[in-house]
């Protein structure tokens, strides 16, 4: 394999999951927290993908692909729900809105 | 032979360099950007970066799905809904409690060195070498392949998966429409649900 092992992409893959995580925890606009979940998916697609490398089996590959489906299917209704509350006039911010009826 | 070996593993070295550094600067823009508008351009930077990592993974198909997919479709629909919020959107940094800020930090730096030092360990070992591929592995066609035989089943699964999402979507945003209509007129609104997305927004609190 040229260039680097796949260890070296597994830990840029976890570099980039615990900026998801912090992005998660910290920010509290509902907009931030959404895209830090993509880099925590995203950071889990290297780490797949690096693997379907490592064993030669592009199964993982597959599965990359099905977390991508995920992911835009979960923009979808978080973008919804965002828009929702902004449409009844309700705080975007993630520590206010702690009650699912509005 | 093995100069042209060691010219192209530099190559890929490079690459892999100016990809990493991309991905990670990137990565913390998003978290660290106030304005969500440069914050999802980031991340279309981030998401770019990765395809190029796809790529020296040797994963086409997959490279290509998340510049076409992702970069493209559901990054457009992020910045719509952006600019629809307009300046209710912004997030700035202030008034956070900062003991949690504080033990959210301390927790992922324990995330990340935990799991670094899982992969050290493990990186002597079992990740030392790689399989040899040949050069249809990751093609279009090898994907495809194992798309509708061994994996036809998540495969039917992931378009159910997206046309729940997409009724939920248009339920989420007709049911607001409807509530906020039957508030300002008195009735229900009879427009299809497509159309909700059209209207203008209310003026920004």
């Amino acid at each position: 394999m040229l260039g680097p092992s796949v260890a070296a992409y597994l830990v840029l893959s976890t570099v980039l999951f615990v900026t998801g995580i912090a992005g998660v925890l910290v920010r509290r606009s509902p907009l931030i927290v959404l895209l830090a979940l993509e880099l925590m998916l995203n950071a889990g697609n290297l780490a797949l993908i690096a693997f379907a490398r490592h064993s030669g089996n592009a199964a993982g590959q597959i599965f990359a692909l099905a977390v991508m489906v995920v992911a835009a299917a979960e923009v979808v209704v978080g973008l919804g729900l965002i828009v929702a509350m902004s449409r009844r006039k309700m705080e975007l911010d993630v520590d206010k809105l702690s009650q699912l009826k509005g | 032979m093995i100069l042209a070996d060691q010219a192209g593993n530099i190559i890929v070295w490079v690459v892999w360099l100016a990809a990493a550094v991309a991905l990670l600067g990137s990565g913390f823009a998003v978290v660290a950007f106030s304005n969500p508008f440069y914050s999802a351009l980031a991340l279309i930077v981030n998401l770019a970066s990765l395809a190029v990592l796809y790529l020296l993974l040797s994963a086409e198909f997959v490279a290509a799905a998340q510049v076409l997919v992702y970069a493209g479709a559901v990054m457009v629909m992020f910045l719509f809904v952006i600019a629809y919020l307009g300046g209710r959107a912004d997030a700035p940094w202030a008034g956070g409690k900062s003991l949690a800020r504080t033990a959210a930090i301390i927790a992922s730096a324990a995330i990340l060195v935990e799991v670094v030092v899982v992969i050290s360990k493990a990186s002597r070992g079992t990740l030392s070498t790689s399989a040899e591929i040949t050069s249809s592995f990751g093609s279009p066609t090898a994907i495809g392949q194992l798309f509708l035989s061994d994996y036809l089943i998540a495969f039917e699964v992931t378009s159910i998966i997206l046309l729940i999402g997409a009724v939920g979507g248009v339920i989420l945003g007709s049911g607001a429409r409807r509530q906020a209509g039957a508030q300002d007129e008195g009735q229900e609104t009879t427009e299809p649900a497509s159309m909700t997305l059209a209207q203008p927004p209310h003026e920004a609190a």
